[in-house]
């Protein structure tokens, strides 16, 4: 029974992290219509930048006030966001679907680079902020506190989402545009403006799952390119384009894998990419899609 | 049955001499550059069916990974586990296998278009991979296979012969061989009634379906064809780089299979050869200057698709045109 719980949790800890990715993947798409190959790095930005800033100040400030860094990595990718998508990916909304996977892809390469070059080839680790929040027992298995924390962050994203989505004028504005650009043009919005800002919040988004994770597992280089593919998974079981899915399928894709890894570590990534396949032949909108 | 389409006189005039002065590269230059070239080559059999799917029948495959993973991995599984040494038999259980694949992924994926198609095409490129990654026992796991030098047509390498000779020498001619055979073999399908009809799809789905081409058939076959030809690369690759590891069937590596072919440019026949051995000697240039060299590909892409999206074939088609077009 206590196992039964800290699996649950170990679930529900991987995912609200990949919520964070996938959410933030799902709205650009939905809204944009582009898929951002290049997303999984903004996630690995999140995570530097946090691991940098809590490294940095680490000697000078306590370090319960460390924790205030940690959203400055959601804010960093945010600030990214806002700069690429008018520089770079706007010239490609009127060109085919290809032309966009591509500059994407390129920018994939560029970003992972440029990490590389700011903060070395070694890992970076904010792991004080992990272990000054000791751990609990749940009857004989010893349990981070801080996970509960990342939990607890994803369930807050997750229904500030909503409520943003469906309870403000912005959300409005956002969710017309995602039905019919054209139609919401031509009632006065700036699509041009909204674009921005759809694509600023799923690059938060995604650098928030950075900035969170950091503390349990550390900056690698490699996490943005692990990371997009199961944002893929997600949201394409869930539906592209759609919040309630990426929910779904992180929820779904959290337990799977923790099934997978207890009981047929083999096989339980490659269950989990079929998961996808199988989804998208029956059907191909997802779970939660627009046909 | 029509008469074969064979090349036009104008065609033949550049492709003959070429030939000749690649056949005469090993003797040319130092043997490190013919094996430099060979891997282009290699990757320009796989671009060449790549292109099929993206360039003829509008397709963008982002696993095709998946082909070339399998037909390398099937030539290291038959040399670990069946002791094989024939070149030809391997180069045919990589062809076998890999076909067997694209058959079964494309029975899948045809079903689908634009970016489902392309993420359909990645999923399942990456079940492969982790598979790869995991079955540490037979696949090595990230350590990767080991395969040692294969016999070519029956014939050993020499007992003292240093193996880059051998490579520059037999092993390059071997490569070309099948490279010349593949090109014929493409341009016969693609001007074949069947390629127009891969074309007719590209345009227009739905006129082609109207005037009687089975859509998701054809799309099917050229799926099948175009893995295949992937497969063969992926077993050609194999002896060459001595080694195969996962990371040939992660996706990024599907990522640099359609880098070449845009580079090339994806709308011309010749494109997607150019590409790959331009984007061989590029990686090549910038993995041994700077370890940036991602950044320095990811920008050459960026800049490509934003200002040259025809690729260099279709600029020089361009050129050469506008050359044309005063005098006449």
């Amino acid at each position: 029974m206590d196992n039964l719980i800290v699996h649950v949790l170990t679930a529900l800890l991987y995912a609200s992290v990949l919520f964070l990715i996938a959410g933030g993947l799902s709205l650009i798409y939905g809204v944009m219509r582009i898929v951002n190959l290049a997303h999984g790095m903004l996630y690995a930005f999140g995570a530097y930048v946090s691991a940098w800033a809590v490294g940095a100040l680490a000697v000078r400030w306590p370090t319960a006030a460390l924790y205030a860094l940690l959203p400055l990595g959601a804010l960093a990718a945010a600030g990214l966001g806002a700069i690429l998508e008018p520089t770079l990916l706007r010239p490609f909304y009127r060109r085919a679907e290809e032309y966009q996977l591509l500059v994407t892809f390129g920018l994939l390469l560029i970003l992972g680079d440029l990490m590389r070059f700011l903060w070395g080839p070694y890992p970076l680790s904010a792991s004080q902020l992990y272990e000054a929040m000791g751990s609990l027992t749940i009857g004989e298995t010893i349990y981070p506190t801080y996970n509960l924390v990342v939990i607890a962050v994803g369930l807050l994203a997750a229904v500030g989402m909503w409520a943003f989505v469906y309870k403000t004028q912005f959300g409005v504005v956002l969710r017309a545009t995602s039905q019919n650009m054209r139609m919401a043009q031509a009632l006065g919005i700036n699509v041009n403006r909204v674009y921005v800002q759809a694509f600023t919040l799923g690059c938060f988004m995604a650098g928030l799952g950075g900035a969170i994770i950091v503390p349990s597992q550390g900056a690698v280089l490699d996490m943005g390119v692990d990371a997009l593919i199961m944002a893929f998974v997600v949201v394409v079981i869930g539906g592209l384009g759609s919040l309630e899915g990426a929910l779904v399928g992180a929820l779904l894709v959290g337990v799977v894998r923790e099934v997978g890894i207890t009981f047929f570590p083999e096989v339980e990534l490659a269950v989990l990419y079929l998961m996808a396949a199988v989804v998208l032949l029956i059907r191909p909108a997802g779970v939660f899609g627009r046909p | 049955m029509s008469a074969l389409p064979l090349p036009p006189f104008r065609v033949l005039r550049w492709v003959i001499p070429l030939f000749v002065a690649l056949a005469c590269l090993p003797w040319l230059v130092e043997p490190y550059q013919t094996t430099l070239f060979s891997y282009g080559l290699v990757m320009a059999i796989a671009a060449l069916g790549f292109n099929l799917l993206l360039g003829y029948t509008g397709l963008l495959s982002f696993g095709h990974s998946a082909y070339f993973g399998v037909g390398a991995y099937a030539v290291a599984l038959l040399v670990k586990y069946l002791k094989v040494t024939s070149l030809e038999v391997l180069v045919v259980g990589g062809i076998i296998a890999s076909a067997l694949v694209s058959a079964l992924f494309g029975f899948v994926c045809v079903r689908y278009t634009k970016i489902f198609f392309s993420i359909l095409t990645m999923a399942l490129s990456q079940v492969l991979w982790s598979l790869a990654f995991k079955f540490y026992h037979v696949t090595g796991g990230s350590d990767g296979l080991r395969v040692p030098t294969p016999t070519l047509l029956g014939t050993h390498i020499a007992p003292g012969e240093d193996k880059m000779t051998y490579l520059a020498h037999r092993y390059y001619y071997y490569v070309l061989a099948i490279f010349a055979v593949c090109t014929a073999l493409m341009w016969v399908i693609v001007h074949s009634p069947f390629g127009k009809a891969l074309q007719a799809i590209r345009d227009n789905e739905t006129r082609a379906e109207f005037v009687g081409v089975q859509v998701r058939h054809y799309r099917w076959v050229a799926f099948v064809v175009s893995g295949t030809y992937t497969g063969l690369a992926g077993a050609l690759w194999v002896p060459l780089n001595g080694l195969t590891t996962p990371d040939i069937l992660h996706w990024t590596f599907s990522g640099e299979i359609v880098f070449f072919t845009v580079l090339g440019g994806f709308g011309t026949f010749t494109g997607p050869i150019v590409g790959a051995i331009v984007f061989n000697y590029l990686k090549t240039f910038a993995v041994g200057y700077t370890v940036y060299w991602q950044m320095f590909l990811g920008v050459v892409l960026v800049t490509l698709v934003l200002a040259l999206p025809t690729g260099i074939m279709g600029m020089v088609g361009r050129l050469l045109q506008g050359r044309k077009a005063p005098a006449s």
